[in-house]
């Protein structure tokens, strides 16, 4: 008899692949087929289908109806398939224009009642959607300003199957019935952390600022009650604002999480601080089918913060070695592989031992040396070596806290214009090189005859690799921190007071 | 007789009709086994064909043919074959078909009928 066809897009990681949707009618007892290895949310689409279909006053045929996914061996999930399931079945009967719905992507999840529900990972899918050259999509009204977010797409927004049926041409009547709109969107600005909350702890500050600037992966270390964990949360606010390309995958990891994304890209860096009981699957990203995004997706763009390091599983903290290399996390599943981007900034903070007073001025640590050393050896060599910014933070004293100035503190607004700038002149020197951040360039090339710096400047530091103070890894990331720190003051060059701030930066570790 | 057993016969009666009149004939009708019972059996050009007769008297909850299950499909699938073993001679091919009926009290019949239903 007669086939009705549409498209949509299955999703897997952030790139989605176009699915062309076929609605067969054939002469035979009512039935309804669905194939193409659809998951159990799919297959149910079989029930919600039929039920909206009916009650919104266009049913389905009464004969057997065969629904095609295709490409069949691409793995589908989820609920956003019902809309062009029911459209294409609607064309196949001759209810609507099929021509019409031929041209549009569909993307929604049905109600009983016959409302479209928004479904998560619309962005992503309109992005891939806009990547294959189409350029009109139909999406559930809650969905609409997200949809609208992806420049050069026609977003045609319908409140139920009804609507989409009648402006597919379907001669029906129009029904107002009540959108459903997704829970509002949390506010993203100004969680109310501010760097001029914290009291003393200069150094702390100014490696804070060196992070921020340079992208440097960090990791503090001190007693209970340093600050750590208030430093940490004040990173992402010194952070700028997201441009287009980081944003719009912020935005889409947002969405494919499932959490509510507005009318705006998300333009602030995100922060995801993940419980030390995370499992592998949590941080990186997981499950059988439907592959979901971990903490260190979300945190792409933005702050991946650990709190209380050596407390995690060292598998979970490896796993982060692969994405902190090449800034994409892969996950390999029997089915199918998922690409997410996993481009963040690690923070991790750490007590030094296991009672935590171990280099306290004021209290006496009770752990044996093999316990201690055995605490932080849980953070494995090879993940620690590409940490640039080793950390040592201490209890702030009454005296420090007495000749605090409330007046010369820096604020997050303030830090934020240095963090700008610092960044405007790194990605200038580095314009016609594939890296913009301190943090991802080479010491090779920073070593390079035209970047070298002269011998009287290195001093320091070449004497520090002398005495085996510092491997030549450690060599390159001092240079690296030295370059951020210039940038920092404005300067064309790292001076011997640079270098000097670096090192310490970097061999914080000793208390 | 309760009022559906009526609708039923008066739906066998009239799905009868319909296959002579396209040019079958129909060879039994409510034919009985100690597995159930066929409604039509009936022939056209050496096919012998197997009928389940549906009759509703309105779609109010749902068309005749959705009542027509998969179990359904297949005891009418083992009464063939148990009609075919009474025969003298088996018949070379059969088929297995569908009739709806629905017949509203003050409105002419609508009879839809669907061959090789199983």
């Amino acid at each position: 008899m007669t086939v009705g066809r549409t498209l949509s897009i299955a999703l897997l990681g952030l790139s989605g692949a176009v699915v062309e949707i076929e609605a067969d009618i054939a002469n035979g007892l009512p039935a309804f087929v669905l194939i193409g290895l659809p998951d159990t949310a799919l297959a149910e689409a079989r029930d919600r289908v039929r039920a909206a279909a009916a009650n919104s006053g266009c049913p389905l045929t009464g004969r057997k109806l065969t629904i095609n996914l295709s490409p069949a061996a691409l793995p589908k999930h989820g609920s956003g398939f019902d809309l062009a399931i029911a459209m294409a079945s609607l064309a196949a009967a001759g209810d609507v224009s099929r021509d019409s719905v031929a041209s549009v992507i569909h993307l929604g999840e049905l109600g009983l009642d016959g409302r479209l529900r928004p479904v998560a990972g619309v962005l992503p899918a309109v992005l891939a959607a806009s990547r294959a050259g189409l350029t009109r999509i139909m999406v559930p009204a809650g969905n609409a300003d997200e949809a609208s977010l992806v420049p050069g797409m026609t977003v045609i927004p319908v409140v139920s199957l009804r609507d989409a049926a009648i402006w597919h041409g379907g001669e029906y009547d129009p029904i107002p019935v009540e959108a459903i709109e997704l829970p509002m969107q949390e506010d993203q600005e100004d969680d109310g952390l501010d760097l001029a909350d914290i009291v003393g702890n200069e150094e702390a500050i100014e490696a804070m600022l060196v992070a921020a600037s340079g992208g440097h992966h960090m990791f503090l270390l001190g007693p209970p009650g340093a600050g750590k964990t208030m430093l940490a949360a004040r990173l992402p606010g010194i952070l700028p604002d997201l441009d287009g390309a980081a944003a719009l995958e912020a935005t889409s990891l947002r969405s494919l999480s499932g959490r509510p994304v507005g009318a705006a890209l998300v333009r602030r860096p995100p922060l995801e601080a993940p419980h030390h009981t995370a499992t592998a699957a949590a941080m990186v990203g997981g499950g059988s089918s439907y592959i979901r995004p971990g903490a260190a997706a979300r945190a792409s763009h933005g702050i991946l913060f650990l709190d209380e390091a050596p407390e995690f599983a060292s598998s979970v903290l490896d796993v982060l070695r692969q994405p902190l290399e090449s800034g994409l996390i892969s996950i390999h599943r029997a089915n199918a592989v998922a690409h997410f981007p996993g481009r963040f900034q690690l923070v991790m903070a750490a007590n030094p031992c296991p009672c935590g007073q171990y280099g306290a001025a004021d209290s006496e640590c009770t752990c044996t040396p093999i316990v201690r050393r055995r605490y932080l050896a849980r953070v494995s060599g090879p993940l620690r070596d590409r940490i640039d910014i080793q950390l040592w933070l201490r209890r702030i004293t009454t005296a420090q806290l007495r000749l605090a100035n409330d007046d010369q503190r820096l604020t997050s607004a303030g830090a934020r214009a240095r963090v700008v700038s610092a960044r405007a002149a790194a990605a200038e020197r580095l314009r016609l090189t594939p890296w913009s951040l301190n943090g991802q360039v080479p010491g090779a090339w920073l070593r390079s005859p035209k970047r070298a710096l002269g011998r009287a400047t290195t001093a320091s530091l070449d004497r520090a690799l002398e005495r085996g103070g510092l491997t030549m890894r450690g060599y390159d990331r001092v240079l690296r921190l030295a370059w951020t720190v210039a940038d920092i003051d404005g300067a064309a060059h790292p001076t011997a007071e640079h270098i000097g701030k670096a090192l310490y930066l970097r061999r914080g570790m000793t208390p | 007789m309760a009022a559906k057993d009526t609708l039923g016969r008066q739906g066998e009666f009239l799905a009868a009709r319909f296959l002579e009149a396209n040019g079958y004939r129909v060879i039994e009708r409510n034919w009985r086994c100690s597995q159930g019972e066929i409604d039509v059996v009936a022939e056209r050009g050496g096919e012998t064909v197997f009928v389940e007769v549906k009759t509703r008297s309105s779609v109010a909850f749902g068309h005749p043919f959705e009542a027509i299950t998969v179990s359904k499909l297949a005891r009418l699938r083992r009464l063939a074959a148990a009609w075919c073993e009474q025969q003298a001679t088996a018949p070379r091919r059969i088929r297995i078909d569908a009739i709806a009926v629905v017949a509203p009290h003050d409105e002419p019949a609508v009879i839809e009928h669907l061959q090789g239903v199983f």
